[in-house]
Order: C-alpha cells, then sequence, then structure tokens
C-alpha cells in the first residue's frame, strides 16, 4: 500500500513537495524496501534531491499555473498532509505576513492616488466630459488657469464703464500710491508693484517651457503604433469599472477612440491630381489673406473713429459708438473662423493638417486685431501725455494763486486744507490703458455667453421644437444641433490668457476678475455642452500631444509681453499718479532700491555686472550654448529614427522567420503522424496474435505521443517515434535510473519499447516488473 | 487572526493560500460574497468540502461582474465569457474552489503570463483555441455596442489581425497573442477585477 503510495505521488504530473532530508529518507528507505536491498549511493541521493527541489519549486509556483483549482487543490493538499506529518509550518506564514505587507502598500498607494485626484477641481465633471467627446486635451483646460496673486473677491461692478469708483479702486494702477515705504514694515510698494510684474512674466515662461519639455519626452515614449488596433480591442475596457455610468461613458469613449483610428486608416489610404490640389491651395490662401487685411483695416477705422468720438465727448453719441471697437473685434473673432473654415474646404488636406492650418488663420486674425487695438491705444496714450503737460502747467499755476491770496511771503501759517477731491489732478494714462483691457476682456466675456445662448442653446431649442412641424428634419440636416468645437474653445482660453498677461501690469487686479469668469464660465459650459452640444463628427487632435497649443501659448505669452515691456521702458510714467510717478522712468525704481536698500559694493557689483562689455559676450556665449545643444538634440532624434527603423525591420524578420518555423513544424507533425500510423499498421500485420496487449500498448502510447504534440506548453514537437518514453521521461524528472517505475496506467511494460525495436534489448531496469509479469 | 470560524479547517485555508493570491482573511471575504449569491444554496461549513455549484444567472448579479451588462438588458460576452472560462463544467455554474480561482487569477497581484492566458481563453468564443475573425467580430460589437458600420467592423479586424498574426494562419494563436499583449502598455491596470 505504501509502496503504491509513493509511487501515486511520483507518478502525478505534480510533484510533491519534499523539503525535509528526514523525509526523504523515509521515502527512500520505503523504496528501497521494494525495491533493493542496498543502500543508496551519494549520486542518486544528490538526484533525488535535485528532484525534490524541483518539486518545491512546483509547489512555490502553484498560484500562477493555469490550471483549474481542482487541480491545485489535489498538488496543495498532498503537501499539505507531507508537511503536516513533519509539522512545518513557518515558511507559510512568513509568506502569508509577506503578502499582507505587500497588499496593504497597493492599497495605501491607491488610496493616496485617489486623493490627489479628488484635489482637482472638476475631476469628475471633466471625466464626463471627456467621455463623451473623447479625451484629446486632457489637462489642458486645468492647466490655464491663471494664478491669482491678489486672490480676494472685488466688488467693483458699479459703473459698467470701469469710471467712477472703479477707475479710483485698487483695480487701476493709479489707486497705488509712490510712497517709497509704507508702514512700520517698510513695505517697498513701487519696488514690489514693479517685481511682481516682472516675476509673474517670468514665472509663465518657465512653467509654459517646463511643460512643452515635459509633453516633448512623453509623446517619445508613447509612440508605438505597430500594435494599434489589437491593443484598442483587447485592452481597452476598463475591468475595475463598477458604475453603470461610468460603463456608459467607457463604451462611448472606445467607440469614439476606434472611429478616429478608424479615420486616420482611411485618409492614409486616399490619393489625389496634384495639380487642381496646389490651384486649390493657393486660391485658398489668397482669400484667407484678404480676409485677414480686410479686418485689420476695419478695426483700424473703427478706431480712429473711437478717437474722434472721444475728443467730441462720449456722452454725445450712442451706446454703439462708445463700444465700436470692442464690438467690432469681438464680432469679427466670431465670424471670421467660420469662413475660414468654409474656405478651407477648398484646400482638401488630411483632417489633422486642415485643422493646424485653421487654427493657425485663427491665430492670425486675433494677433493682427490685438496689435491694431494696441497701436490704437498708443496713440491714446501719446494724447494723454500731451494732456500732461498742460495739466501739470495749469497746476502749478493754480497753486500758486492758492498760496498768493491766503498767505503773504515770508509767513507760516497753518497749511490749507483743500479735499482730495478738489485737487486738479493730471491725467494717468497708465489706468486709461488698464481700463480699456478691462473693458475688452468684459466685451468678449460678453460675446461669449451671449454666443453660446444663442448659437449653442437657443439654435438647440428651435431645432428640438420646430422639428415638429418644419419640413425637412431639423435634426439631421440644416441647422441640428451645434457640435463642441474644441479647438476653437482651445484657443479663445489662450487669447484670453494673452489679454490678461498683456494688461495685468496696468490692472492689477485683472487675473483675479479672470478667475472668476473663468469659473462661471466653466460651469455655463459644461451645462451647454451636456445640454445642446453633439459631440464632433471627425474627432482629431491637432496634435499627438498637447505640444501645438503650449507652443501657441509660449508665442502668445512673447507677443502679449512686449507691448508691455515696451511701454514699461520707453514711455516716462504719469507725473501725478500710480507707484512710479515722479520717476524718469519705471525700471529707476530698481536703482533707487539698490542705492539705498543694499550695501554699497552691493551696487558697485551691479554695475560692473551691467557693463555692456561684460553682457554681449555672456549672450554670445548663450547663444553659442543654444546652437550647440539644438545640434546635439538633432543629432539624438536622427539616431533615434535610425534605431526605430532598424526595430521595425528586425520585427518584420522575425514575423517571416517565424511564419516559416511554424509551416515546418506542420509539415514534420504531417510526417510524423503518417510514420506512426504507417508503423502502426506494420506491427499489426507483423506480429499476429497474442501480442494483443503489446499492440494496444503501442497504439496507447503512439496516442499518447500524438497527445504530446497537442500540448499547450509549447513545447516542441518531438521527433517522432523512438522518443515517447523519453518526452516521458523529460515529465517526471526522478523516473531516471534506479527508482522503480511500475506505472499506473495500462502501458506499463511498454515504456520503454520502441515500436519495431526487439524487446530484449532493453537494458532498463523498469523492464524488471514487466518481464516478472510475462 | 483569532477568532474561531467554522467554514473552513485550517488545512483547507492553507491550501488556498497556496493555490491563490490570496490571504486567509481574504478567502473568508470570498466566501461570505459566494454565500450571498445564493444564501440558500451555499453552506456556512465548508469543511467537508461540499459540491455545491453557483448558476450562472445568479453570478452575474455581482456588482464586481454586474456593469459589464449594458444597459439594454443585453448579455455581454465579457462577463459570461469571464465565468464560463472558470467554471468546471464550462457553463457558466461556478463551484466555491472557480470562484475563488476567477478572483484570483484577475486579482492585482497575479503575474501577466497568467492573465496573458486567461485573456485568451476569455476572448475565445468558440473555444477552439485560436481567436478567428469571428471572435474578433464579436468582441468589437460588445466593445462598440454596435455602434461600428459592419464595413467598419471588417476593417478593425482585419487590421488587428494583419498586426498581430505572426505565423499567417489568419487567426491569432497563443503564441500570436501573447506576443501583442506582452508589449501593451495597459493591458495589466485594465485586465484587473478588484473585490
Amino acid at each position: 500500500m505504501s509502496e503504491e503510495d509513493d509511487n501515486e505521488e511520483e507518478d502525478n504530473d505534480e510533484e510533491d513537495d519534499n523539503d525535509e532530508e528526514e523525509d526523504n529518507d523515509e521515502e527512500e528507505d520505503e523504496e528501497e524496501k521494494e525495491v533493493r536491498p542496498e543502500t543508496l549511493s551519494p549520486e542518486e541521493l544528490e538526484e533525488l534531491k535535485e528532484a525534490v527541489d524541483e518539486r518545491k519549486k512546483l509547489i512555490q509556483g502553484l498560484r500562477g499555473k493555469p490550471w483549474s483549482m481542482k487541480k491545485k487543490l489535489g498538488v496543495a493538499g498532498v503537501c499539505g498532509e507531507i508537511r503536516g506529518r513533519l509539522g512545518k509550518g513557518k515558511g507559510r506564514k512568513l509568506y502569508a505576513y509577506k503578502v499582507m505587507m505587500a497588499k496593504k502598500w497597493m492599497k495605501f498607494k491607491r488610496d493616496f492616488e485617489n486623493f490627489k485626484t479628488a484635489c482637482i477641481p472638476w475631476e469628475m465633471k471633466i471625466k464626463e466630459i471627456e467621455s463623451i467627446n473623447g479625451a484629446p486635451y486632457g489637462s489642458m483646460p486645468r492647466k490655464t488657469v491663471p494664478r491669482a496673486e491678489e486672490g480676494s473677491a472685488m466688488d467693483f461692478a458699479v459703473l459698467w464703464d470701469f469710471g467712477g469708483y472703479a477707475e479710483y479702486s485698487v483695480l487701476f494702477y493709479g489707486y497705488y500710491n509712490n510712497q517709497r515705504a509704507i508702514g512700520w514694515l517698510k513695505f517697498r510698494m513701487p519696488l514690489s508693484y514693479f517685481l511682481v510684474g516682472v516675476g509673474t512674466v517670468a514665472y509663465s515662461y518657465m512653467v509654459v517651457i517646463r511643460t512643452m519639455a515635459r509633453n516633448a519626452n512623453e509623446s517619445g515614449v508613447g509612440d508605438d503604433y505597430s500594435f494599434n488596433f489589437s491593443w484598442k480591442m483587447f485592452t481597452s475596457w476598463d475591468y475595475l469599472i463598477g458604475n453603470p455610468e461610468t460603463a456608459d461613458n467607457k463604451f462611448a469613449s472606445i467607440t469614439t477612440s476606434f472611429k478616429e483610428a478608424i479615420l486616420e486608416e482611411q485618409e492614409s489610404q486616399k490619393d489625389d491630381n496634384i495639380h487642381l490640389t496646389r490651384f486649390l491651395r493657393v486660391l485658398a490662401n489668397f482669400l484667407v489673406l484678404c480676409c485677414l487685411a480686410g479686418s485689420g483695416y476695419l478695426i483700424y477705422f473703427v478706431v480712429r473713429r473711437s478717437q474722434k468720438f472721444a475728443l467730441d465727448g462720449l456722452e454725445n453719441h450712442t451706446w454703439w459708438e462708445r463700444n465700436e471697437v470692442n464690438m467690432v473685434m469681438s464680432l469679427l473673432g466670431m465670424f471670421c473662423p467660420m469662413l475660414f473654415d468654409v474656405i478651407s474646404a477648398l484646400e482638401n488636406y488630411h483632417p489633422r493638417v486642415a485643422l493646424q492650418w485653421q487654427l493657425g488663420r485663427i491665430f492670425a486674425l486675433f494677433l493682427g486685431n490685438l496689435y491694431t487695438f494696441i497701436i490704437a491705444l498708443m496713440d491714446e496714450i501719446n494724447l494723454k501725455r500731451e494732456e500732461e503737460k498742460i495739466i501739470k502747467f495749469n497746476i502749478t499755476t493754480w497753486e500758486a494763486s492758492l498760496y498768493n491770496g491766503t498767505l503773504s511771503e515770508n509767513s507760516t501759517g497753518p497749511p490749507i486744507t483743500i479735499h482730495p477731491a478738489d485737487v486738479p489732478r493730471g491725467p494717468c494714462w497708465e489706468t486709461m490703458v488698464g481700463q480699456e483691457f478691462v473693458r475688452l476682456i468684459i466685451s468678449d466675456t460678453m460675446t461669449t455667453y451671449i454666443t453660446l445662448l444663442i448659437g449653442d442653446f437657443l439654435r438647440a431649442v428651435l431645432v428640438r421644437f420646430l422639428n415638429y412641424c418644419w419640413c425637412w428634419d431639423l435634426e439631421a440636416g440644416f441647422p441640428s444641433y451645434s457640435e463642441f468645437d474644441v479647438s476653437g474653445n482651445v484657443l479663445g482660453l489662450i487669447f484670453n490668457q494673452g489679454m490678461i498677461w498683456m494688461g495685468a501690469f496696468y490692472a492689477p487686479c485683472l487675473p483675479a476678475l479672470n478667475v472668476l469668469r473663468l469659473h462661471v464660465s466653466m460651469y455655463l459650459q459644461c451645462w451647454a455642452v451636456m445640454c445642446c452640444n453633439v459631440p464632433q463628427e471627425r474627432v482629431f487632435k491637432a496634435s499627438g500631444s498637447n505640444n501645438f497649443y503650449m507652443a501657441m501659448l509660449l508665442v502668445i505669452l512673447f507677443l502679449s509681453t512686449l507691448p508691455a515691456i515696451y511701454t514699461i521702458v520707453t514711455i516716462p510714467p504719469s507725473f501725478d499718479c500710480g507707484p512710479f510717478s515722479g520717476k524718469k522712468r519705471m525700471f529707476d525704481v530698481i536703482q533707487e532700491t539698490l542705492e539705498s536698500d543694499f550695501p554699497a559694493w552691493f551696487s558697485r557689483v551691479f554695475s560692473y555686472a551691467s557693463n555692456p562689455g561684460l553682457v554681449l559676450p555672456f549672450i554670445l556665449l548663450m547663444v553659442l550654448a543654444i546652437y550647440y545643444l539644438q545640434s546635439t538634440s538633432k543629432s539624438y532624434k536622427e539616431a533615434n529614427v535610425e534605431l526605430k527603423k532598424k526595430l521595425q525591420t528586425q520585427n518584420e524578420e522575425n514575423k517571416k522567420k517565424n511564419k516559416r518555423a511554424a509551416l515546418k513544424a506542420q509539415m514534420d507533425l504531417e510526417e510524423a503522424r503518417k510514420a506512426a500510423s504507417q508503423t502502426t499498421e506494420q506491427q499489426n500485420n507483423n506480429n499476429a496474435s497474442p501480442q494483443d496487449h503489446e499492440a494496444d500498448e503501442e497504439e496507447s502510447q503512439s496516442s499518447s505521443g500524438e497527445r504530446m504534440y497537442h500540448g499547450k506548453n509549447g513545447r516542441n514537437p518531438p521527433p517522432p517515434p523512438p522518443p515517447p518514453s523519453l518526452v516521458r521521461n523529460q515529465e517526471l524528472p526522478a523516473t531516471r535510473a534506479p527508482v522503480p517505475r511500475i506505472y499506473h496506467h495500462g502501458n506499463h511494460g511498454a515504456q520503454g519499447y520502441l515500436p519495431g525495436f526487439p524487446r530484449q534489448s532493453e537494458p532498463r531496469i523498469y523492464r524488471v516488473p514487466s518481464l516478472q509479469r510475462h | 487572526m483569532g477568532n474561531k470560524q467554522t467554514t473552513f479547517t485550517d488545512e483547507q485555508l492553507e491550501a488556498y493560500q497556496d493555490c491563490t493570491f490570496f490571504t486567509r482573511k481574504e478567502v473568508l471575504r470570498l466566501h461570505g460574497r459566494y454565500r450571498e449569491l445564493a444564501p440558500h444554496l451555499v453552506p456556512l461549513d465548508y469543511t467537508n468540502n461540499p459540491d455545491i455549484r453557483v448558476p450562472l444567472t445568479l453570478i452575474v448579479t455581482m456588482p464586481e461582474l454586474k456593469v459589464l451588462c449594458s444597459v439594454a438588458g443585453q448579455e455581454n460576452p465579457f462577463r459570461d465569457r469571464i465565468v464560463e472560462t472558470f467554471s468546471e463544467d464550462g457553463q457558466g455554474n461556478l463551484t466555491f474552489n472557480d470562484f475563488v480561482d476567477m478572483f484570483s487569477a484577475l486579482c492585482e497581484t497575479s503575474p501577466r503570463e497568467l492573465k496573458t492566458i486567461y485573456a485568451f481563453k476569455i476572448y475565445d468564443f468558440n473555444r477552439d483555441n485560436f481567436i478567428c475573425k469571428e471572435d474578433l467580430q464579436r468582441t468589437l460589437n460588445k466593445l462598440t455596442k454596435g455602434e461600428l458600420t459592419p464595413e467598419e467592423v471588417t476593417l478593425v479586424c482585419d487590421k488587428a489581425i494583419e498586426e498581430a498574426d505572426l505565423d499567417g494562419d489568419t487567426k491569432l494563436s497563443f503564441a500570436d497573442f501573447e506576443n501583442m499583449i506582452s508589449k501593451a502598455p495597459d493591458f495589466l491596470s485594465n485586465f484587473h477585477v478588484r473585490i
């Protein structure tokens, strides 16, 4: 019985665990008693130990085996018995502890990730929208919220035009005093004003460039499209989803992703008549240039007119005439992109390229408009400065008259108190600039909201309700529901940000205002998208990464800060208002600080450092460094492309090789089968009667051999006939030499039997039982 | 650890720990969940290994699996396919052993190779050890809930086979599938069920 037990343990495919030497000896003794009276030699002991170790490894890997639970439990159960006998269990406890710690750690990481995600505002809303419209831009909306240094809420909206109380509030430049040091903390107001202004711009540059660099890195990694469709099919469903709504969203986003990939595929398979296309493209560009020139002239004309109105006095004109400039700019911004869209139908580009052209043109439109606006502003600034001179003169005469009237010379009397409101004030061009920008932003916002309400909401209402009593299907044909234009909205955000950067120096609370406006916009547009919009028909990203929009943002940043910097450096500040009043140039405040607040040697060092003789070589060095880095990065890119190409050809080679190998294996298999069946037939014919036993054995042998071929473990099909026994030996590693093999299955004695070979030539020990039997 | 439970013997729990990626506590918790599905069928005491099978219809009421059913009430084969793959009788009726095995194979700590093997089995609808074009079409239709036109479906399936098929037999064997999945970045993170 125990003999059978032993053999059963070793016969099964699954090996038993056996990790104690005493156990070895136990088993060995048992086996020895059965087979041979001699003791086991050291080599045999070694082999046994090896076998035992292998079985131990098998148990440890039991979890990862794709067997049915029953099979696994069978193995584990037997092992458990043996372990129980030996009383060993410490290893298990340690393992369980390790697993528990690992799981706790994973849970902690997961919770932390969830917490971080929950801290992102509007995360759920964004995910909801993403799932319906696809997720082309990922985190773009979140990243362009401007930093609000003076974040406190302002209540100002008394007068819409930002005159009156608003004009003399914190909102604008003119409010700030030019006192050098305020209060007992000696807060340097002018210095801080200047540094904050410059610092925000510098920080913005850093953030944008850092984001671009990070995006560039990521896009390099995720560039492998070799299994695009397969991956989309097999790895896109998230098995963790536990909520029906999320599941719906996921279905929608998977569908969108497939459609995008399909479109890409179809586009890459088109080809066209090249000359006609070129002509049409040139024509389209010409038309676009005409549009841009037209809009530029229109704005210039309107600005001129508004200057005329201003000279006449604003009260004489209607609301439209007063706000003409802003309204015209906003309207142009609304209608010209649609025009560009229509024109681009001529060009017949790949949708992604067409989108980039479209965005580029809209960009040019906005830029043109903005710069025309700024030039008009410059005119007004000059006007104000002229005015300043006159007022200065007037003030001195007024003051003189005031003092002359009340006091005689050489006497000191009580100072005359005049209410501040009565004192004639000089004009403040900086505040005027700030006002203009704030008005522009407000009118831009209003235009956006009104367009949203009319263009999206009203349209959706009309389409939905008029459809019942209209001749054609409003929902399917014209006008149907409006699409959610992702790129247009992103562009709008970018330009909004550009205007903020431009105006922030002269209207310090502008960023705070903008944060408020963005909050409101977020909720309004969120509602509009979910309620009135349908997802875009053709979903195309303008760029694989977000870098296209980041590049635009960078250009806008540069172009926006240019006018501000120009005015800071060239134009002298107003004499009567603001933190820099009385100075020759605004940046003199730095000079002043260096002289008065820092030790003497500091200013000397600074003056050396700002010596052109030092600055110019430094600039030269930086230019050279840029050139060097540029050329190395280019060479790296080229090397990258080469490697990718190599990888691709290698993959193709492998594919071909595998195909050939598979074909060859198949042919070999066919031959083997044929040969096996032939020899079996032969045997049947040759050995007439009482070898039914053998015949059965052979047949089961060859069939078991064939069974090997179908095994899923990726083992190479063994070469034909002799090997069924060898193959079996591989499976049961300890079946070599001295250990007796009484096989449980029917074909005992035939184990080493090679069809076609006489029996007596088999020297194996396990011949013994079969001989005994016979 | 410490409170006496009578659901399983210690040896049984040890065996489960060996065969799955779960600890004792988790195994007991799983038994609780299994019992919730059919309290009248599943006994509290498992010490003598009763042969109880919970039918497919009850298994798929689990929230972790339920969601894979579309809103229209149609059955989604992924859910059914998962349960069928792990069931002993191939019909989707799970014994507790199968139940534990299923969640162990799909859990976070389960290795990539194991998941790949089971993913292959799940996506092989007709169980011929190959993912052929019909299997792909059915997968795609269930993923997109029929939103794609037949031409688009054909295009996608052809492209997928073209991409992944290495030995040129116009269907995906396990080797092809494994080769393709091993390079997929999202596979491990998406293909797991937490319980």
